[in-house]
């Protein structure tokens, strides 16, 4: 036998195919298609209300799907109960059994497929001994501190050894320093098993430093399914710019930016505030409307034609309120989005990219 | 100084003594004379009561219909308890689930509770009379039963009034399980169903463990009840026939009330107490080691 702890069960991969779930006459998840590799890290993120623990929710088999199909390992599970879909789960709450011990509630799913005690005990001492939960076995869960308690949930989540684990926002009720702790040893401990992860949150944090790939949701609807650099420098969208990256990137329409008045109407140029350089003959104009320092950098909001857009600058630049500034920005720095459709007009950002450049 | 902590003192007795009038008055001064008038004789006209000692204790062991009702109680306590905990706890589950007419099911259990227990009486009356009750005409259509007596024969007299309490307790019960259920997080549940548990060893694994404490709670009060509620007995049976439905509180009102032996009913009341106290210290140490409190 394999020693189940070192990665030898592979994950199995998951494919959600155009699948809807309705409340009412509201659409929660909307015509949602997404693939999930086996053994990756993939995270569900989104804006609260966006749909993405409804998701994680149908793939548990908590809620049940009313349009589409959902695949796991290649089987339809559609129309599966939770317990037969071979899937673990860390809820939000933790949603640990407050009267049974550490170790019973660990054991628990071994108890109720009936394993025998040797191999629960041998199991539970290896877990616990990973998770670092040896000398916690005897206490109740009231008697653990937040991050004891996520700690024992994750062993009920991977003492079954099962092929996938899906995630709830496991790390939202902790403080920001145990939060990173648990990002670094997730990821890890993911890696180590080598279970396909499916993890929601809001944090874009979280999804940006543990996700392979990040599934981002708005409004019921996959806006871009990408690995976190491509959404980053990539965006597919309008909402996927704005919503990664700390502060977010600016959309400015083409009409307010006067070497691109001629340009299609419609148009918004994406940069982000890092990206902007200040350069005595570029193409944007701006004047300071506020200033923020922020010691190692400046962030400065500007304004053009009624526009207002963010510029991070060195915080050795030192600018003030109504200062007139111009800006250029590298094509490879450029997005083009079009307002209408929603997409990216790549073909224009050469064009562009030229006349933005200090002539 | 000294004097703002004595007005605060004044303040506060102040304070908690009008509801301390009621409780002396019509609680703990009428135990405490109970208690030292089980000790004297009945006055009686121009004899007025002496004290004689533990007499009435030793007629109380030696009174057969008092051991006869004690016997009743201890079966009518074993017969309404588990049962209407029992039903109660499936009510509840029942009507926590998502279903049509959840609110109209749950009115329905819980309307036992609220009609007075002279009214019920009255309707179960008609349940059980012989020959036209509403028990002899479906018995006798569906299994060709002949007329049964439930209340009048001493085999079925107590066992109708077990039935009659199970289902006017039930109800209130349920209504504390439902309180109960309801704070159980969804959760919990959820996390038991993907790890494969069977709605029975969810039950019995997460559900019923955390019910434990209203379980106490419950069970004590049915305890309780079950020395106290004789109210139906009045109607249904009286008591008989030959003390077959008597309980000890019937008992105590008949020898107080019908028979004017106050200074022996103080002293059976003495006993109820006595057993009351026990019981509900009782079940405090044995229940303390199973129940999960939060």
């Amino acid at each position: 036998m394999s020693d189940p702890l070192t990665g030898a069960h592979a994950g199995k991969a998951i494919r959600l195919e155009n699948v809807s779930k309705l409340f009412g006459e509201s659409r929660a998840v909307d015509d949602v298609s997404i693939e999930i590799p086996a053994g990756s890290f993939t995270v569900l993120l989104g804006p609260s209300g966006c749909g993405k623990s409804t998701t994680l929710r149908m793939i548990a088999g908590l809620e049940g799907t009313d349009e589409g199909r959902i695949f796991i390992g290649g089987d339809d599970v559609t129309g599966k109960p939770s317990s037969k879909r071979d899937i673990s789960m860390v809820f939000q709450s933790y949603a640990l059994f407050p009267h049974l011990s550490v170790a019973e509630n660990i054991i628990f799913g071994l108890r109720v497929r009936k394993v025998d005690a040797r191999e629960r005990r041998e199991k539970l001492a290896r877990v616990a001994d990973l998770l670092g939960l040896s000398e916690l076995l005897e206490r109740k869960p009231a008697q653990l501190s937040g991050g004891q308690q996520q700690r024992v949930a994750l062993g009920r989540a991977i003492i079954g050894e099962k092929p996938v684990c899906l995630m709830d926002e496991p790390l939202s009720n902790l403080d920001a320093k145990l939060r990173h702790e648990m990002r670094v040893e997730l990821r890890g401990l993911q890696q180590r098993l080598g279970f396909t992860m499916v993890y929601v949150t809001h944090d874009q944090v979280e999804a940006i430093t543990m996700a392979d790939q990040v599934v981002l949701l708005n409004a019921g609807r996959a806006e871009q399914a990408a690995t976190p650099r491509d959404l980053y420098e990539r965006p597919a969208t309008p909402f996927a710019a704005r919503f990664i990256g700390t502060p977010p990137m600016n959309l400015i329409p083409m009409s307010a930016i006067e070497p691109l008045q001629d340009m299609p109407t419609g148009l918004l140029l994406g940069v982000r505030p890092e990206a902007l350089c200040l350069a005595d003959d570029g193409g944007l104009s701006g004047t300071v409307r506020s200033v923020e320092y922020l010691g190692a950098d400046t962030l400065a909001d500007c304004e053009v034609s009624g526009s207002l857009f963010q510029v991070r600058l060195p915080g050795s630049r030192s600018v003030s309120t109504g200062e007139a500034l111009r800006f250029t920005a590298s094509t490879a720095d450029l997005h083009v989005f079009d307002r209408l459709s929603g997409g990216r007009r790549d073909d224009l950002i050469p064009e562009i990219g030229s006349r933005l450049r200090p002539q | 100084m000294r004097v703002t902590f004595k007005r605060d003192w004044i303040h506060s007795w102040l304070l908690l003594l009008p509801a301390m009038v009621f409780l002396f008055a019509f609680t703990h001064i009428p135990a405490v004379t109970t208690f030292i008038n089980s000790f004297y004789s009945t006055p009686r006209g121009r004899r007025p009561a002496k004290f004689i000692g533990l007499e009435n204790y030793e007629r109380l062991w030696d009174d057969p219909v008092f051991w006869k009702v004690m016997f009743n109680n201890l079966w009518f306590a074993l017969g309404t308890i588990p049962l209407s905990i029992a039903l109660s706890i499936a009510m509840a589950l029942w009507v926590n689930d998502k279903l049509a007419g959840r609110s109209l099911v749950r009115m329905a259990y819980f309307t036992p509770t609220v009609l007075p227990l002279i009214a019920v009486a009255n309707i179960w009356l008609f349940f059980y009379t012989p020959g036209f009750g509403l028990f002899d005409q479906v018995f006798g259509a569906l299994f060709g039963w002949s007329s049964t007596n439930w209340l009048g024969d001493p085999a079925t007299a107590l066992n109708a009034v077990i039935v009659v309490t199970v289902w006017k307790e039930a109800g209130f019960f349920m209504i504390f399980y439902l309180a109960a259920l309801q704070a159980i997080p969804v959760s919990l549940v959820e996390a038991a169903r993907i790890e494969g548990a069977s709605r029975w060893t969810i039950f019995w694994r997460i559900t019923f463990p955390l019910l434990m404490p209203t379980t106490l709670f419950v069970s004590i009060n049915a305890v309780i009840n079950s020395f106290r509620l004789v109210d139906h007995i009045f109607i249904l049976t009286d008591g008989g026939p030959d003390n077959a439905s008597s309980l000890l509180l019937f008992y105590i009102y008949e020898v107080a009330f019908r028979f004017w032996e106050t200074g022996y009913a103080a002293t059976l009341t003495v006993a109820l107490l006595l057993l009351l106290s026990a019981l509900a210290i009782g079940q405090f140490f044995f229940f303390d080691r199973k129940v999960h409190y939060k």
